[in-house]
């Protein structure tokens, strides 16, 4: 291990069933195997019960928050369901929200799985973004959308995983820490795209660049009078086909199984004949990849022009989302699924307190996630031992 | 007079840099990743500015801006070292904290989701001075020198350096983000030089963002702008050594500085000097010319 490894412990507890430095007793065998069914047992246990302990945690501090303005905790809840699953505009905006969030969510949780920390979605997505509305003005008006949707699509993968490629190559390549690098790569992507807004893009008087004449993807709303105003799109599907394809990827492929070999265990890897290097970097390119496809849902499902500042968030969000879904591509759509219902239902509750009110509890569910996961590993193996009975 | 004008601008814009630097680099010498610093100096800022307009007095508001950074650093310790849990992750999270807790609570104290009214600060030398003298510069650098946020902040550097490097806590500190095992085996105890380290860190950043509420008189949503990134950045570009680390402070503010100056005459569009100091932390990392090789125990639970 290199000595500008840096976050490899913190990561390697990022991972459910990861060996490391962070819990010694668990390198050695429990005494007495358990049996297959109680291990998958415990294996689900683990995945489940720190998400649920997360959102009662958040439920408390929700409870605090809406008393200290003032207000009945019972009612505002009930309003936020009221205001997301309760009606069909507020179920589209879900739909709308979880799918940015699923984009990112995948993107994080693909990295993780390779044992590496991709805060870098933020200017990702926005890259995708980006590239989809360019290519979408550059097409002649009236392109047929079989050949306009793929261009944009195809432009938005590479250029969110050109931005993801970026941290691993100079993590392969000289060790630095991609976390660090992806962080300061948002900063320098999004000064970057703002600049070339502002200069070169606009439409006069806004943050946005024109419509675009092709490559717009339908709402919902087009299909169904239901859906009428609310934002939900066919960009939908493309994510549960992106989630579908992780999971393929992750759990069917060679490549998906070398990408989780080395999350869990790099030095075993590269032992076992995993060029590591080449592994990080494609599993940063593919996050990125999949970030910047996150861009689609408001160029081509939503608004057809790229905006300054059109997905601020939904980067950040998505590792919580990933957290939640403990980086698996199912978890990942649920999980997006429980943080669109936040954000969307902040706005539901705004009029009785304040939507930022989500905004904290969004922040407690990770923090609440992040701290139980090694805790509830900790409590349910040594359960687990004592239950496979005594040396 | 430029150079003057020059001057008195990197100072008001250096202080908080140094401060919240000053932390990071605190925090990351004892092991635990200082990704928190911008939530950090976003609650100080936040609670300064609610102490001071409560008590109407600024001296208060520093007090309590220390006290609200020192406050999220105690949850993040709790959290990273007591919790083991992850750096990183956790890190993201109270940024969002502190983000959505100063909106929540601006519109509970405040009834505003934009900013605070105006609370008392420093910066009443600038009046006086403006009597005494009309030229701008000169009132500026006078408003900073009776600013007491800005000897603090100048002085925390030497202060972090001499802890570090010329006290039995230092040693220990370095100890512990280096090697934490060889820490242990020498009977320091890691923990509760982490969580030192870390509570060390929030104080300052607190004041940081004490700073940047205090000097503008109110606190806004979000005010901290990305400073606390740039704070971060600084500690690496530094390497984490507190001397080069307020050079990497200093750098970066000039360049800010400049940006200003220029703003009107168009010659470097201001997002490619905005970018300069994440640049020069990439460039840092990946070790073009001398690689930063950050402490050996720098996130690991233990």
């Amino acid at each position: 291990m290199t000595p500008n490894d840096t976050h490899s412990a913190a990561r390697a507890a990022a991972h459910p069933g990861d060996a490391g430095r962070v819990d010694a007793r668990r390198s050695a065998p429990p005494p007495n195997e358990p049996a297959a069914p109680r291990r998958e047992r415990v294996r689900w246990e683990e995945s489940l019960l720190p998400p649920l302990m997360a959102l009662a945690i958040a439920l408390v501090v929700g409870d605090l928050l809406i008393l200290t303005f003032g207000q009945s905790p019972g009612a505002v809840y009930r309003l936020l369901l009221e205001g997301t699953w309760g009606n069909a505009y507020g179920f589209g905006q879900v739909l709308y929200k979880a799918t940015t969030l699923t984009f990112t969510g995948l993107s994080f949780a693909i990295a993780a799985r390779a044992g590496l920390f991709n805060i870098g979605a933020e200017s990702q997505l926005a890259s995708g973004g980006f590239a989809a509305a360019l290519v979408g003005l550059a097409l002649p008006n009236g392109t047929p959308g079989l050949l306009a949707v793929p261009l944009c699509l195809v432009a938005a993968a590479i250029a969110g995983g050109a931005v993801g490629a970026v941290p691993g190559w100079l993590r392969a390549r000289f060790g630095a820490s991609e976390v660090i690098v992806t962080i300061m790569l948002n900063f320098i992507v999004l000064a970057a795209l703002n600049y070339v807004i502002a200069t070169h893009l606009h439409v006069p008087e806004t943050l946005h660049t024109p419509e675009m004449g092709s490559g717009a993807m339908p709402r919902f709303a087009a299909f169904s009078a239901l859906f009428a105003g609310s934002a939900a799109n066919t960009v939908l599907l493309l994510a549960l086909a992106a989630s579908g394809a992780l999971w393929w990827y992750l759990f069917r492929t060679r490549a998906g199984y070398e990408l989780r070999a080395v999350g869990l265990q790099p030095d075993a890897a590269e032992y076992g004949g995993v060029r590591v290097g080449s592994v990080w970097i494609r599993a940063l390119t593919l996050s990125g990849a999949l970030a910047g496809l996150g861009g689609l849902n408001y160029v081509l499902g939503y608004k057809h022009y790229y905006e300054e500042g059109f997905a601020t968030g939904s980067g950040f969000l998505g590792i919580a989302v990933a957290l939640v879904g403990r980086n698996h591509p199912l978890g990942v759509v649920v999980a997006a699924l429980l943080f669109a219902t936040l954000s969307q239902g902040g706005l539901a509750v705004n009029a009785l307190v304040p939507k930022q009110m989500v905004d904290v509890l969004q922040a407690v569910v990770i923090l609440a996630v992040a701290t139980s996961v090694p805790e509830v590993r900790r409590a349910l193996r040594a359960a687990a031992r004592k239950r496979g009975g005594t040396p | 007079m430029i150079l003057l004008v020059f001057l008195a601008q990197t100072l008001r814009i250096v202080v908080p840099y140094l401060l919240a630097a000053a932390g990071g680099v605190m925090s990351e010498r004892v092991g635990v990743v200082a990704l928190t610093l911008e939530g950090l100096m976003l609650s100080g800022a936040f609670t300064a500015a609610v102490g001071s307009y409560y008590a109407g007095s600024p001296w208060v508001g520093i007090a309590c801006g220390l006290a609200g950074g020192l406050a999220m650093a105690l949850l993040y310790a709790l959290a990273v070292v007591r919790y083991r849990a992850d750096q990183v992750v956790v890190g993201i999270a109270l940024n969002l904290l502190a983000l959505g807790l100063t909106r929540f609570f601006l519109r509970l104290a405040f009834d505003s989701s934009s900013n605070s009214p105006r609370v008392p600060g420093f910066g009443g030398g600038a009046s006086l001075a403006g009597g005494a003298s009309t030229n701008p510069a000169v009132a500026s650098l006078v408003a900073s020198l009776t600013n007491p946020l800005v000897w603090i902040g100048v002085l925390t550097v030497p202060a972090v350096a001499w802890l570090l490097y010329h006290t039995p806590f230092g040693l220990r500190a370095r100890a512990v983000g280096e090697k934490p095992e060889a820490a242990t085996s020498l009977g320091v105890s890691v923990p509760r030089v982490r969580v030192l380290g870390v509570a060390l860190s929030g104080a300052l950043a607190g004041l940081g963002g004490a700073y940047l509420a205090l000097d503008q008189h109110q606190f806004t949503d979000g005010m901290t702008a990305g400073r606390g990134f740039i704070a971060l950045a600084a500690v690496i570009f530094g390497r984490w050594d507190p001397k080069r680390v307020a050079l990497a402070c200093v750098l970066f503010a000039a360049a800010e500085t400049l940006q200003i100056q220029l703003q009107g005459a168009q010659v470097i569009p201001s997002q490619f000097v905005e970018m300069i100091p994440y640049l020069l932390t990439i460039v840092a990392l990946a070790g073009v010319v001398d690689r930063a090789t950050p402490p050996a125990a720098l996130g690991r639970a233990e």
